[in-house]
């Protein structure tokens, strides 16, 4: 533990921590552009010279490693000459362009200028300009205003993988480009408008909409994916205008997916904002009672084994909760929260759990991905396992399509049955985990789904024991979700209850005429036309295929609109907050439930969101540790039998529409042009 | 004046021939494996007894620099990198040594090589020079056939290798840690130090970057003693040195001599004198486009070695002595050297990828006098505000020769400013 004084102040900082680091330790600010904490250091804007005593000129804190007895002043005349001075330079060939700049206000030029910079400009020579570049449907360029601090070149490389940007040219011809006109090709681009300290990339969707101040600020959680990202939704009147990361190094650290950030657009189109209801075969605004009554006279005398329930992928935990409530109340065992047919077993949590944590990715030296494209399914995990990567030591093998994952691997095998072979201890890679320290399995919803899900999930088991995934302080067996319900859902038991059916029960029922009656609370990801002649009550937020098929539709609300629990793939609760009101006649979830089971005469034992959270933290204790993971019991699973050697189907064939609100949204539309369409080829390209 | 029984290179102008035999008739290779018997310390020993400074520009001293080379290996192999990127203007001496004498320099890459326990040698050479690579091929080509270099080179039982890389161009290049990503084919951008490349440098390992004079003159010193080569010159600043000179003196050369000759001992003997006699001399550069200019004033009496120069507030840099006559254009002189430290600017550093640009084009005002008198302080700022506060040195080497300009000069820019504005005031008076 080194001891320095700063500014007078001594203080005793861990070794191996920069002099920046340690000057935030004794409380003092330095200024700086390129410095990033999550980021590679590259001291080339020269924002955070400090001066040291003895050394004969000042030194880049941002680099220079602390070391015993060194005496660091921060606001000295040297240190302030310095700052003025390089403030000076950046801004000489800055366009100054702030009234028409969308980083005006959250810009760290702007703020720092004003902190450290002359008060005027002494430059009189003409200023340089940079030709703008295309980066996609996402980062907007405006290059004049980038001061080459690189922070984009490092993240594209180091975080997001994609070795893209680099800088071209030399001296005041420095431009940062991705060399022939491309593209940003990665899952996590809009984190480069983040991370840009000035307005040189900002947010192309978002361009001239808003200034930060005057935005409201709510924090909540991310349901584009099941990660459970934090968010900050930023929003003006009736409209969120953005989604940014807030920090939560367990989860996101600070980044945040592009379809978390951008599908925003989606929320304002295809809403459902009042109730409809199917007249002569065509849907027709209708009034809350008259939609509740025609719910009411189908399902009235009607025996509960001919009704059922799915849960979609964006139901919180308190409207599941109702409904199954409401279901029971019907005598209906008919549930389930699993509308792509996964086999989690309802009976072992840690069949349905990142029991691993994301954050344990770190620790983890050896990892088999199964039958999943995590860099699509949870891009910021993907992007911790490429970080686990970067340090060194890491094997990883991969069952299933050969993808892009940005970290190398080694490919086992397309077909299901490798899995088995590693189970059985046959295949090498099996001695790859035994031998590790911290072996993971990293099991997708691609190898779950399907007719030999089950047996999928047995043998993923198996492999635990043989490969010895579960050990002291350790659980390396972890299940990848891609629905931000998904393990809410399992966690309440929003699964067939006993004699219930589940999906696939419930869809072969609605064909054959054996369930009259189906409760979609969002579940847009099912197969419509296999639901028969039954009645559909579809409530959700959004105009898609559920909507299409229901013959009452109740509008729900987005997550942006209610206070909702969502547990990510961890096991994580976390708590989602209402940016904005509800849109027209829309209500909250949970009181459409309520409403609902007054009016079928099985009124639910709560009226207030308190009341039923009291209840369902009674039911499902887990929900209640907010922010926090209750580890799962590690108890046996699955079904045993052989798996076949049949493909994997991954969940998603898009990443950019995976979802209602995300097909809603222009942006995602874009995106899926620019990156997804020059993949599959088109018809010119055979 | 230098005797010719003193002389290190000698072979300088080629007189004699490059090639093996010739440099063996010269001496080189003369029972190199006896001076690599003498062990590391011995070497390192000697070479900082010699009190031999780096001849690249800093002048840091060669033994000090090779003993930071880690002694006990961890692993990882070290390396020597010979820094044969001259590209600093007005410098042309270790392109002298590569077309003619390219094996002093294997000689001396060997015995420094083996002093700081390098496997093996990286001599980078300047792209442009293509015939001393192709020279310097030959002459290694020459060395490994004939078991110089290479497993067991000289019957040392010291293996040693010796590659040769040449540049594209860049005058950044020539900084060692630039060198060191170039050659590990990155751009050549410097890097930040700490870590110094004896504990990271060339991929990761242990290296030490010297320039080809410094490590040219090793074997001779190891030869002929450190006391030798020590009482050649004044106290530090020892040893014989080349110099070129160029510009306008009669005939311009490189030579080697004493070092700490005085400037006007060193035009007059070797180069015929300045242009038009020594009272037309206007200004000289004493050591390469990076340092500060001198006026006539300082050259009269002023000794040309690392402390006597850096008295007067210039330095001896790489020798490279650029003599102006009274027909300079002075201001114009320095402004073409600020557009070269533009140019050349790697841009990876705020204040000099900045600066460089913004001092260029100020001096190109000073040139036609279009400016403030005031903006003469404005520039020496701006050049404060570049130096010391940046990557590496060439902030500074574009900071210095303004800073000498307006030290000496700046007279002569305030009258030029002034005639400017009265031919512009004389031009809005007859149009009235």
């Amino acid at each position: 533990m080194p001891k320095m004084t700063i500014d007078g102040i001594e203080i005793e900082v861990p070794a191996g921590i920069t002099v920046l680091q340690a000057c935030e330790m004794a409380g003092k600010e330095i200024p700086r552009f390129c410095y990033h904490e999550r980021l590679s250091v590259a001291g080339n804007c020269r924002m955070c010279l400090v001066e040291q005593e003895k050394a004969p000129k000042p030194i880049a804190s941002c680099a220079m490693p602390v070391a015993e007895g060194m005496v660091i002043k921060t606001d000295s005349p040297v240190v302030k000459k310095a700052r003025q001075g390089v403030m000076e330079f950046l801004l000489i060939n800055h366009p100054l362009d702030c009234p028409i700049c969308d980083q005006g206000g959250e810009c760290d030029l702007q703020d720092q200028a004003m902190a450290y910079g002359y008060h005027s400009s002494r430059y009189r020579e003409e200023k340089r300009a940079v030709p703008d570049k295309e980066f996609g449907p996402i980062v907007k360029t405006i290059m004049t205003r980038c001061i080459q601090c690189t922070r984009c070149i490092r993240f594209a490389t180091e975080v997001a993988g994609v070795e893209i940007l680099g800088a071209t040219g030399r001296g005041e011809h420095m431009e940062v480009t991705t060399y022939v006109e491309k593209t940003i090709n990665s899952e996590l681009s809009g984190n480069l408008v983040d991370i840009c300290p000035v307005g040189a990339l900002t947010s192309k969707p978002y361009a001239f909409i808003a200034r930060p101040w005057e935005l409201r600020k709510t924090q909540s959680i991310d349901v584009m994916d099941a990660v459970g990202s934090a968010i900050r939704i930023d929003s003006r009147g009736r409209e969120v205008l953005r989604i940014l990361p807030r920090v939560n190094d367990d989860v996101n650290e600070e980044w945040l997916a592009d379809k978390s950030r951008y599908a925003v657009d989606g929320l304002r189109r295809q809403r459902l904002d009042r109730p409809y209801l199917r007249v002569d075969g065509k849907l027709t605004p209708a009034t809350w009672p008259a939609a509740l009554e025609a719910i009411a006279n189908r399902v009235t005398g009607l025996p509960g084994n001919r009704m059922a329930a799915i849960a979609g992928d964006f139901a919180d935990a308190e409207s599941m909760f109702a409904l199954k409530g409401l279901m029971t109340e019907l005598g209906s065992p008919n549930l389930d929260c699993r509308q792509d047919g996964a086999a989690l077993d309802p009976n072992a949590r840690a069949s349905w759990l990142f029991n691993s944590t994301i954050a344990g990715i770190e620790k983890g030296d050896a990892i088999l991905i199964v039958g999943s494209n995590p860099r699509w399914e949870a891009p910021v995990l993907n992007a911790r396992i490429r970080k686990r990567y970067l340090k060194g030591g890491l094997k990883i093998g991969v069952i299933g399509p050969k993808l892009d994952l940005t970290y190398p691997y080694q490919h086992l095998g397309q077909t299901a049955d490798v899995l088995g072979q590693v189970a059985s201890g046959a295949h090498a890679f099996a001695d790859v985990l035994k031998n590790a320290k911290s072996p993971m399995l990293i099991l997708g919803q691609g190898a779950l789904r399907g007719p030999e899900g089950a047996a999928m999930l047995g043998t993923a088991r198996k492999l635990a024991d043989t490969c010895n995934l579960v050990r002291e302080d350790w659980n390396g067996f972890s299940v990848l979700q891609t629905a931000a319900a998904r393990v809410g859902g399992m966690e309440i038991g929003f699964v067939p209850q006993p004699n219930g059916r589940n999906v696939a029960g419930i869809l072969e029922g609605t064909a054959k005429g054996e369930i009259d009656f189906v409760y979609l609370l969002g579940a847009d990801e099912i197969d419509m036309t296999r639901l028969g002649k039954a009645f559909v009550v579809y409530q959700g937020h959004h105009g898609d295929a559920g909507a299409h098929r229901a013959d009452v539709v109740l509008p729900g609300v987005a997550y942006t609109e209610k206070s909702g629990i969502y547990m990510n793939t961890e096991g994580r609760a976390q708590i989602a907050e209402p940016a904005i009101e509800p849109l027209g006649e829309a209500k909250e979830d949970w009181a459409i439930l309520r409403a609902l089971s007054e009016k079928l005469g099985h009124t639910l034992p709560y009226d207030t969101l308190e009341q039923l959270r009291r209840a369902l933290f009674k039911a499902a204790p887990n929900l209640q540790q907010l922010g926090a993971i209750v580890p799962a019991k590690w108890e046996t699973f699955g079904r045993t039998g052989a798996v076949t050697a049949r493909a994997f189907h991954l969940p998603i064939a898009n990443y950019y529409m995976t979802d209602p609100i995300s097909r809603a949204s222009e942006t995602m539309a874009r995106c899926t042009d620019a990156f997804v369409a020059p993949m599959t080829g088109t018809g010119t390209h055979g | 004046m230098l005797k010719d029984q003193d002389r290190i290179f000698l072979n300088l102008y080629g007189q004699d021939d490059w090639r093996l035999a010739g440099a063996r008739r010269r001496g080189i290779w003369d029972n190199t494996k006896d001076l690599l018997a003498r062990g590391r310390e011995a070497i390192i020993d000697e070479v900082k007894k010699s009190d031999l400074r780096g001849r690249g520009g800093a002048g840091f001293p060669t033994g000090l620099k090779w003993s930071f080379m880690p002694k006990q290996s961890d692993g990882r192999p070290a390396y020597l990198v010979v820094n044969a990127d001259e590209s600093e203007p007005g410098t042309c001496k270790d392109r002298e040594i590569m077309r003619f004498d390219p094996h002093i320099l294997l000689e001396g890459c060997l015995v420094a090589g083996f002093a700081m326990g390098a496997v093996a040698t990286y001599i980078y050479i300047r792209g442009e020079f293509y015939n001393e690579a192709v020279h310097l091929q030959a002459a290694i080509d020459e060395a490994y056939d004939a078991g110089l270099i290479g497993k067991n080179a000289c019957d040392s039982g010291f293996d040693h290798d010796i590659y040769l890389h040449r540049g594209a161009g860049a005058y950044i290049c020539g900084e060692e840690s630039a060198l060191i990503e170039s050659l590990e084919g990155k751009k050549g951008m410097p890097r930040l130090k700490p870590p110094f490349p004896a504990a990271v440098g060339l991929y990761g390992c242990p290296t030490t970057v010297n320039n080809v004079e410094s490590i040219a003159v090793t074997p001779t010193i190891l030869r002929r003693g450190a006391g030798w080569f020590a009482a050649l010159g004044r106290p530090k600043n020892t040893g014989t040195k080349l110099f070129c000179i160029s510009g306008h003196v009669n005939k311009p050369c490189t030579v080697e001599e004493e070092m700490g000759i005085p400037l006007k001992e060193l035009l007059e003997r070797h180069c015929g004198g300045v242009r038009g006699g020594w009272d037309n001399l206007l200004a000289v550069i004493p050591g390469g486009s990076s340092v500060p200019v001198i006026p006539k004033s300082i050259c009269d009496d002023v000794l040309m070695d690392f402390d006597s120069l850096r008295a007067v507030q210039s330095g001896l840099g790489t020798a490279a002595v650029i003599v102006m006559d009274k027909s300079t254009d002075i201001v114009e002189a320095i402004s073409r050297l600020s557009h070269f430290y533009m140019h050349e600017s790697c841009g990876q550093c705020t204040p000099c990828r900045e600066g460089t640009g913004w001092m260029y084009r100020m001096m190109q005002r000073m040139v036609r006098g279009e400016a403030e008198v005031s903006e003469i302080d404005l520039l020496l700022d701006v050049s404060k505000q570049v130096e010391g506060h940046t990557i590496c040195a060439l902030g500074d080497a574009a900071a210095w020769p303004i800073q000498g300009l307006f030290r000496h000069f700046r007279p002569d820019v305030e009258r030029r400013i002034r005639a400017y504005r009265d031919r512009q005031a004389g031009v809005t008076k007859a149009a009235e």
